[in-house]
């Protein structure tokens, strides 16, 4: 799947990244939302409290918890997907969850709950990191205090040469698929997965070429939250004069 | 869940830290020590392999049953492999009755990978009439006995129920096929095992028991192939980890991945 000059399916370099947008605030009743596209995914995120949490026996009297819900539409996906949640929706809820969670605050808002609710509207490979990624985005969106934004990425290996952000295409295909979530100026990782095969000095220089796909991202995200407030900010102004 | 559990591991989690940072364990093992493992096998006869194994007080039984069946469609010319894992009440009680939860689904979908990504089972030997007939290989897990660390007595016990399998011989006659009363052995061309550790504060250590896992912040498996590459990984709960431990963590994991696989080795 790599073609003699060095190019992808998708005619990117291995270390390159699918044209990547975020648009934040774009659901008019949640507290927080996102749309990010990557490639051809379309996923978006709603963000919702801290809110009050029911049934109450599950609220923690020290800090508050997180639900997360990742779904994929069933058009999303070539074949039609049955609505109902599958075995692969639901450990992804939980691992996207646990990605999230170190990020946030959380003992600031005792006994509530923050939910966070991603539907795939198109799936393209990818859909965890990019849902982590629009996630984050969303969390920041509803002004919940966070260490740092979580930006994702996955790494693949792909006729035994490392690639950045699989697509669908080489993820089915390809040798190997690592998942990788990190708080960026925290130097944390939040998530790591992997399937496939690697050598112990393939996950390392994975992980390093993840990095770079991280750092890249959070770019994004940090401009994508910019350009709302900044644009809230002169219609305020406007408005004033 | 409940809530006394809550409460009490935050004075039992200073008993444990207090330990580690004089690099001790509160059941006295090295930071790097796995608790004994013993691995029984074919212990329940109608099963077409099965194994029981126990890692210290953890203990877990998997079966495995060969089914005549259909192939999936995107893979015609292959068997199938289907993992399924209970934490069922009856091995401690902080497990509930009810559908399988996130945690549930999580253990077997990591054992499920794991063998996938190894190529354990050989799923194309296992077509019969390709495009039409194949075995479906369903490996069942119970944890028995919760003492920690479920995913690598898991792991354990599905890769040595599955490598001491045997299933029926079968022979096509024009439209049909003959289940034969002689056995083969399961197709398994690799033994991977896990390797999981908890991170407790700033130090990392490996088969957590229960006491250890209430007090863990994060939690990651590496699972292992025969050539000792990595074939799954697998991060979990709230903490997290630095690329540094990791890395370490990895190579650990390969280090001791050797001990493990030797064992399910000699089974046969």
């Amino acid at each position: 799947m790599i073609l003699e000059d060095g190019r992808r399916v998708d005619g990117r370099r291995p270390d390159e990244l699918r044209p990547t947008t975020i648009e934040v605030g774009i659901l008019k009743n949640a507290d927080g939302s996102a749309l990010i596209r990557q490639g051809k995914n379309k996923i978006i995120v709603a963000v919702y409290g801290p809110r009050e949490l029911h049934p109450r026996h599950l609220a923690l009297p020290d800090r508050a918890i997180i639900r997360c819900r990742y779904h994929m539409v069933p058009f999303s996906v070539p074949e039609r997907k049955s609505p109902a949640p599958t075995r692969r929706e639901i450990e992804l809820s939980k691992v996207i969850r646990e990605a999230l969670e170190p990020a946030v605050i959380l003992s600031s808002f005792p006994r509530t709950t923050i939910d966070v609710f991603i539907e795939v509207l198109q799936a393209d490979g990818g859909t965890r990191t990019a849902s982590i990624t629009a996630a984050s985005v969303a969390l920041a969106d509803a002004g919940i205090p966070m260490r740092d934004l979580v930006t994702a990425v996955a790494v693949g290996k792909v006729d035994g040469t490392l690639v950045l952000d699989l697509n669908h295409v080489e993820d089915q295909y390809g040798d190997g698929d690592m998942p990788v979530a990190m708080m960026p100026s925290l130097g944390q990782i939040t998530l790591l997965q992997a399937d496939g095969n690697f050598t112990l000095e393939e996950f390392k220089r994975g992980l390093e070429l993840a990095m770079q796909g991280i750092r890249r991202l959070y770019e994004i995200q940090k401009r994508a939250l910019k350009e709302k407030y900044s644009s809230l900010a002169l219609e305020l102004r406007k408005g004033r004069s | 869940m409940s809530k006394p559990e809550e409460i009490i591991p935050k004075l039992k989690k200073d008993t444990i830290m207090s330990l580690l940072s004089k690099g001790r364990r509160i059941d006295n093992r090295a930071l790097n020590e796995f608790r004994q493992l013993k691995v029984e096998v074919n212990v329940v006869e109608r099963a077409d392999g099965s194994a029981l194994v126990s890692l210290g007080n953890t203990m877990v039984i998997a079966g495995v049953k060969a089914v005549l069946g259909s192939p999936y469609p995107d893979s015609p010319n292959e068997g199938a492999q289907i993992v399924n894992a209970e934490l069922i009440p009856l091995a401690s009680p902080v497990f509930e009755p009810g559908p399988p939860g996130e945690e549930d689904v999580e253990l077997s979908r990591v054992v499920d990978r794991t063998l996938r990504s190894a190529k354990a089972i050989d799923l194309k030997e296992l077509a019969i009439v390709p495009g039409r007939r194949v075995w479906h290989i369903y490996i069942d897990i119970y944890a028995l006995n919760h003492d920690g660390n479920l995913i690598d007595a898991s792991m354990l016990a599905a890769i040595a129920a599955a490598y001491t399998a045997k299933i029926p011989e079968v022979e096509v006659r024009g439209n049909g096929i003959k289940i034969k009363d002689e056995k083969v052995n399961l197709p398994v061309k690799d033994i991977p095992v896990t390797v999981t550790f908890a991170k407790i504060g700033n130090e990392i250590v490996v088969d957590p028991c229960y006491e250890e896992e209430l007090v863990m912040d994060s939690r990651i498996t590496f699972g292992i192939d025969s050539k000792g590459n990595i074939c799954s990984i697998q991060k979990g709960l709230r903490g997290t980890f630095t690329i540094k431990e990791v890395i370490e963590a990895a190579s650990l994991a390969r280090e001791l991945s050797e001990e493990l696989r030797e064992i399910i080795v000699k089974l046969k």
